[in-house]
């Protein structure tokens, strides 16, 4: 008998293409997702080398960072800059003939969120892309990470991957999350209990009721901030409805290779008595709407909560805490729920999918952005946005007076005109709240959908769990 | 890649934790094609002011530390994005090697394809060394990665563990693509036997 593996053990085992005696290991990669920011100089790389790239079939690119999210887009780009960014991609895509989504693709999107919804992201494959989010895709129990542009180029060349095996960590959430606490909650509440380092070395595999309770959606927020804990990568073991949510997927196995993936699939858990180098326990029903005060993802906080005293903290996170505090121009001990903002951003591969749509309209359904608030929404995806304008969920943004845009990552860090001016502070369902991330100067409070769709409607931070009681 | 043996020289003092890739190069200088010339944005939100011009304040604008090569800082240096814009900005700048008490992993892994060493050390170590930073042209460190060693200005010496791989691509400059490329045969058979398990991936 074998000794019992974790999923991490098994997706790992079945890519291995050679090991040396020290441990690094060449392992194959299924699928690699190319984007236009950290992919120029890897195809330059190639280039002057004379290489190719060796499965162009398992390569997918699209142009999500740099692109603009206004309805005018198909006038260009305007930043020079941005623009031949874009333009090397779609010249490199067409030149060693990989997937492309181009800008003007309905299908175009954010790069974590067309992987998934165009079938490219299975359970069981090994997947990487140059973006530290790349973590999404563990959703399915795909082992998924970021990687630097010099190792786009090493997958580009080889479709290998040199690696060394990460250490097994399981975050178990146990029981039924409250109403109005998501998947966005647990995420950063995991983050503000084991620090964004307290992943470092492990390949976290999140279980429990409450994330078996969670849709894919969900799942994929989850997994997206597993890099925020500092984790190479986040997995939750594929089950019905991971399999429900591939099928009929434009690039999933069809008939038999269905049924023969499915015989695989099957086998994607960790076995009874594996072993962990770290184990964390949640429970759901601890677990608050947070939002982040600070420049960490780690400054987290349940809404419920005051600012915090740097002085309350130990170590170099003293002075850290000192400049978080500065930054954000907050004082110790002042109400979370009584800091104003300026604006929304409901949108990134975190919180950018159709289900994050529905939940924000849902709160703001017959609301008002409040005067002064600037609404933004940017879907994930071309799709995400049809399907948000079939449902009238379009409708519900427009009539609360966010504007609605097209896909890219826009807000989320900033790299086309959608900034933040400094000084301004944002209700943000993305992921990083950095120092200058959403714009020079600007500040970022991160959330999930419904706490920032209730921040919209009262100018503050808000408890979304009393805005929606008020009017029951 | 330029090799990394030894390096002797001026350290610059960061004490801070979660040194983050979007404050060791900002976003607004990811839009280039080029992995050169980011040296001078290093840490730009921190070391200019809006309009342009030198805070002061910041370590890498002190006469001191203008010529640092080494930079030692708080816990988790280099968490958040991938960019290899973040080693690319270092390298450019003059900076060889990053002393922490830990690393993000995709940012430690992207300072070994470009040259620049990341040191993980103890506590009290990064400590001791940081009182040294502060020194400025007093002090200097000495690191050596053969003998995997950092010498303190006092002579102090600490060890540090690395991956001999990484250290053996390093110490020799090595390109990984080639090294790997001399294994093509093992990814073909490894290609074949994943076809007939695998086919619709
Ligand atoms: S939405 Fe934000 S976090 Fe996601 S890939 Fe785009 S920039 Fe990165």
């Amino acid at each position: 008998m074998t000794a019992p593996k974790t999923l991490y053990d098994k997706i790992w085992d079945a890519h291995l293409v050679d090991e040396a005696p020290d441990g690094t290991a060449l392992l194959y990669i299924d699928r690699h997702l190319v984007h236009e920011v950290t992919s120029p100089q890897a195809f330059e790389g190639l280039r002057m080398a004379g290489r190719t790239v060796r499965c162009p079939e398992k390569t997918i690119a699209v142009p999500d960072h740099n692109v603009p999210t206004t309805p005018d887009r198909e006038k260009g780009i305007e930043n020079a800059e941005s623009r031949i960014q874009v333009e090397e991609l779609d010249r490199n895509a067409r030149d060693f003939g990989i997937h492309y989504y181009p800008v003007n693709d309905i299908r175009q999107g954010i790069v974590h969120i067309i992987g998934p919804e165009q079938g490219w992201t299975l359970p069981g494959m090994t997947i990487v892309c140059g973006d530290s989010h790349t973590a999404t895709h563990g959703a399915f129990g795909a082992l998924a990470h970021g990687i630097g542009t010099s190792e786009v180029e090493h997958v580009l060349a080889t479709q290998t991957l040199i690696a060394r095996k990460s250490k097994n960590m399981k975050v178990e959430i146990t029981g039924k999350l409250p109403p109005f606490v998501t998947a966005k909650d647990i995420t950063l509440s995991v983050i503000g209990a084991t620090g964004t380092a307290g992943g470092t070395g492990h390949v976290i595999e999140y279980c429990g009721e409450a994330i078996r309770g969670l849709s894919m959606e969900g799942r994929m927020t989850v997994c997206n901030m597993a890099i925020e804990g500092g984790a190479r990568a986040g997995l939750i073991a594929p089950d019905e409805k991971t399999f429900d949510y591939v099928r009929g997927r434009p690039h999933a196995p069809k008939g038999a290779a269905w049924e023969a993936a499915m015989t695989w699939w099957r086998t994607l858990k960790s076995d009874e008595g594996a072993q962990w180098d770290k184990v964390v326990t949640i429970r759901a029903e601890d677990i608050a709407p947070v939002v982040t005060w600070g420049t960490s993802p780690e400054d987290v906080l349940p809404i419920t909560g005051d600012v915090p005293d740097p002085e309350s903290f130990a170590g170099g996170k003293i002075a850290a805490a000192r400049r978080s505090l500065d930054y954000m121009g907050l004082k110790p001990g002042t109400r979370l729920t009584d800091i104003p903002i300026d604006a929304v951003f409901i949108g990134s591969c975190t919180n950018g999918r159709i289900e994050d749509l529905r939940a924000a309209a849902e709160v703001l359904r017959g609301r008002k952005l409040a005067p002064g608030v600037r609404g933004m929404v940017v879907p994930g995806s071309g799709l995400v946005r049809a399907q948000a304008e079939e449902e009238g969920l379009a409708q519900v943004f427009i009539d609360a007076g966010f504007e609605w845009r097209l896909a890219g990552c826009s807000m989320c860090l900033g790299m086309n005109p959608d900034q933040l001016a400094p000084g301004e502070r944002c209700a943000a369902t993305s992921n990083r709240n950095f120092e200058g991330r959403q714009g020079r100067g600007g500040r970022t409070h991160l959330m999930s959908p419904v706490m920032a769709a209730a921040a919209a409607v009262t100018g503050r931070l808000t408890d979304v769990r009393e805005l929606m009681t008020e009017t029951v | 890649m330029e090799k990394f043996t030894t390096l002797t020289g001026i350290a610059a003092p960061m004490p801070l934790v979660n040194i983050d890739t979007d404050m060791i190069i900002p976003k607004q200088f990811l839009k280039t094609i080029k992995r050169t010339g980011l040296g001078v944005h290093l840490f730009d939100e921190m070391r200019y002011t809006p309009e342009g011009a030198e805070v002061p304040d910041f370590v890498l604008n002190q006469p001191a530390y203008r010529e640092a090569r080494i930079l030692i800082a708080g816990d988790n240096f280099g968490c958040g994005s991938s960019r290899e814009h973040a080693p690319w900005a270092l390298m450019d700048f003059g900076i060889r090697c990053v002393i922490s008490t830990s690393f993000a992993d995709i940012f430690y892994n992207n300072c070994f394809k470009n040259g620049i060493l990341p040191v993980i050390l103890p506590p009290d170590a990064v400590e001791q060394l940081m009182d040294d930073a502060e020194k400025g042209a007093n002090a200097r460190i000495t690191v050596d990665l053969e003998a995997q060693t950092v010498t303190a200005a006092d002579g102090t010496v600490f060890e540090f563990d690395i991956d001999p791989f990484k250290k053996h691509c390093l110490i020799n400059g090595l390109d990984d693509i080639g090294l790997t490329l001399e294994k093509v045969s093992k990814i073909d058979s490894f290609e074949a036997t994943a076809r007939a398990r695998f086919p619709w991936a």
